[in-house]
């Protein structure tokens, strides 16, 4: 039948094109695994090799020899990890709030609030930047963190869970006597789990990607996150790409391995920002 | 006039809830935020000290920066080509995705990957990727017989190069968006203009397209907003030393380099203002448009 030979065709042809693209997607992180099981000498052969002649493993030891890999790697897991907890903790509070409790003021300190959504990040960096210093805060962990804990946007993402709850679930929990504060903890908290997971998720990848920041507050090595030290390694061993590729690869796992773990949450995070907007 | 205790008790629930966001929100996003507008007035030295004040100079500088002016033009060029490009090809996947294809979650997975992965690592394999000795970009179209490129360190690559990585890094995130918003579609609409004897063309110009048309237009406004912003893979790609610096890099690495490189913050406040107000200009056109916009289901 014709019209079956038709839908046939144009099934592989939709197959093509989706493989092609998706192996578009996926070349630069073909060739970074590639590039760093190779020696300097053979990543510069011309033309270039595609697969290694011999394979070394010896790029992701040396790396630690010539940055305090480790401990780069625990200041961006900690940092992250503060980012995430506090946005969690202080955005929900937050959002309940503006979400279920009347109090005098509200209205103009949400709109207030919102107001920041409007500003780009970098703006605010000279002055962020200057009272790190004032402190006495540069090249310390927490100048890495400190004024990403507070967010108007996470707080946004969450009212609209905690408006989408019905309100007959609170009041029941009063007329037994719960105070507010037990309502929020054991009631609601529970309730709104997808959305704290999308904003975690969103939170962690945010801060464990950002560069800016942590560039300009820490400069000495064993203060840097990954994002900076990546940066760093490039431009001291310019010629050492096998050894900068091993680098980014351990960089990139992590958050490679939470993506696989929520990537529904992780998609269904940003879809919701599209429809909404 | 007496408020009850019950209400009293209410209110203060509502302020100690709110007070770490907003208390924080003040001290790192308000008071900044007033800063940054009065340091532009300013001229600033060394450790940050205010050394004088300066009135409108530095924005009047702006005008007649060259410099300026073409991270500017090049922005203009980043939104004419990166714009176009990212809406068709996440557009393409989505409606392809949309096709009942088998192994839709694999293909989603992969293209989100770009979008995901820190732009610090990706950015050094594209860097090899594109370089001008040893990459393979070369190596492939050497064998075609072609010479090799400095493709990052020629004004007439390397913005190309940047808007290939943009693209990249972002169709799989506009993909996602543009695919929830075409599943939010009914049904109904491409059964009805089946029954009619409609193509597959037809169907895509005349319902997807203009139903989708409020998410595209956000999708639109954010790839154009956040071009303003590019500063990752302009920094770890381009060489500030390079000549192409000045003919790839965006409005927000020309204010980083002017405060960091070339330690002028008044100026650099200048520029984050100027920047702002674009931002702000762009968001309320959005708003406005969005208003009429109209989704006709």
């Amino acid at each position: 039948m014709p019209i079956k030979k038709k839908t046939w065709f144009s099934k592989t042809l939709i197959y093509i094109v989706l493989i092609v693209g998706a192996f578009v997607a996926l070349f630069p992180f073909i060739w970074m695994i590639l590039t760093s099981i190779k020696s300097t000498s053979e990543a510069m052969i011309i033309p270039p090799t595609i697969f290694p002649k011999q394979i070394r493993i010896d790029n992701y030891t040396l790396i630690t020899t010539k940055l305090p890999f480790f401990k780069i790697y625990l200041n961006t897991i900690v940092s992250a990890v503060v980012t995430v907890a506090a946005q969690l903790v202080f955005c929900s509070m937050a959002a309940y709030a503006f979400a279920r409790i009347q109090f005098p003021g509200r209205n103009i300190i949400f709109i207030t609030i919102l107001a920041v959504l409007m500003v780009p990040g970098t703006f605010f960096i000279l002055p962020q930047y200057r009272m790190m210093y004032s402190m006495g805060l540069l090249n310390t962990i927490p100048a890495l963190f400190l004024p990403n804990l507070f967010s108007a946007m996470g707080k946004f993402l969450l009212i609209q869970f905690f408006l989408s709850l019905p309100q007959e679930l609170e009041d029941a929990a009063y007329i037994d006597g719960c105070n507010r504060g037990r309502v929020f903890i054991s009631i609601m908290l529970p309730l709104i789990k997808p959305g704290l997971v999308s904003l975690g998720i969103l939170t962690f990848k945010f801060a464990w990607n950002d560069l800016m920041w942590p560039l300009i507050v820490n400069t000495s090595t064993d203060k840097m996150t990954l994002s900076a030290a990546l940066s760093y390694l490039q431009g001291q061993y310019v010629t050492d790409y096998p050894g900068v590729m091993a680098g980014a690869i351990m960089s990139v796992v992590p958050i490679i391995v939470i993506f696989a773990i929520f990537q529904k949450q992780f998609i269904e995070g940003v879809a919701h920002t599209g429809i909404k907007g | 006039m007496r408020i009850n205790r019950k209400k009293r008790n209410e209110y203060l629930w509502g302020y100690a809830m709110i007070a770490p966001v907003t208390l924080g929100l003040i001290a790192f996003y308000f008071y900044p935020f007033f800063q940054v507008i009065f340091d532009s007035f300013y001229k600033i030295g060394s450790f940050d000290r205010r050394l004088g004040f300066v009135g409108i100079d530095n924005y009047t500088k702006m005008l007649a920066d060259k410099e300026m002016w073409q991270t500017l033009m090049n922005t203009f060029q980043y939104v004419i080509i990166i714009v176009p490009l990212t809406v068709v090809f996440s557009m393409l996947i989505a409606v392809l995705l949309n096709k009942k294809v088998k192994g839709l979650s694999i293909f989603r997975v992969i293209y989100f990957l770009p979008a995901i992965t820190m732009a610090a690592a990706i950015s050094m394999v594209w860097r090899w990727i594109f370089n001008g000795d040893y990459g393979i970009l070369n190596g492939l179209i050497g064998t075609f017989g072609l010479d090799p490129v400095q493709w990052l360190n020629s004004k007439q690559t390397a913005l190309f190069c940047i808007c290939c990585v943009a693209i990249w890094s972002n169709t799989g995130y506009y993909m996602i968006i543009l695919l929830a918003g075409i599943q939010g579609i009914s049904r109904g609409y491409y059964e009805a203009a089946e029954i009619d004897g409609a193509t597959g063309f037809q169907k895509f110009k005349k319902i997807t397209l203009p139903l989708l048309s409020p998410t595209l237009f956000y999708v639109v406004i954010m790839i154009i907003i956040s071009t303003f912003q590019t500063f990752d893979g302009i920094y770890l790609m381009i060489s500030t030393k390079s000549n192409a610096i000045k003919h790839t890099q965006s409005v927000v690495m020309y204010f980083y380099r002017t405060a960091f490189e070339h330690s002028n913050k008044g100026y650099a406040s200048a520029i984050a203002v100027m920047l702002f107000l674009i931002i702000m200009g762009i968001t309320i056109f959005q708003m406005k448009m969005q208003k009429k916009w109209v989704n006709y289901e």
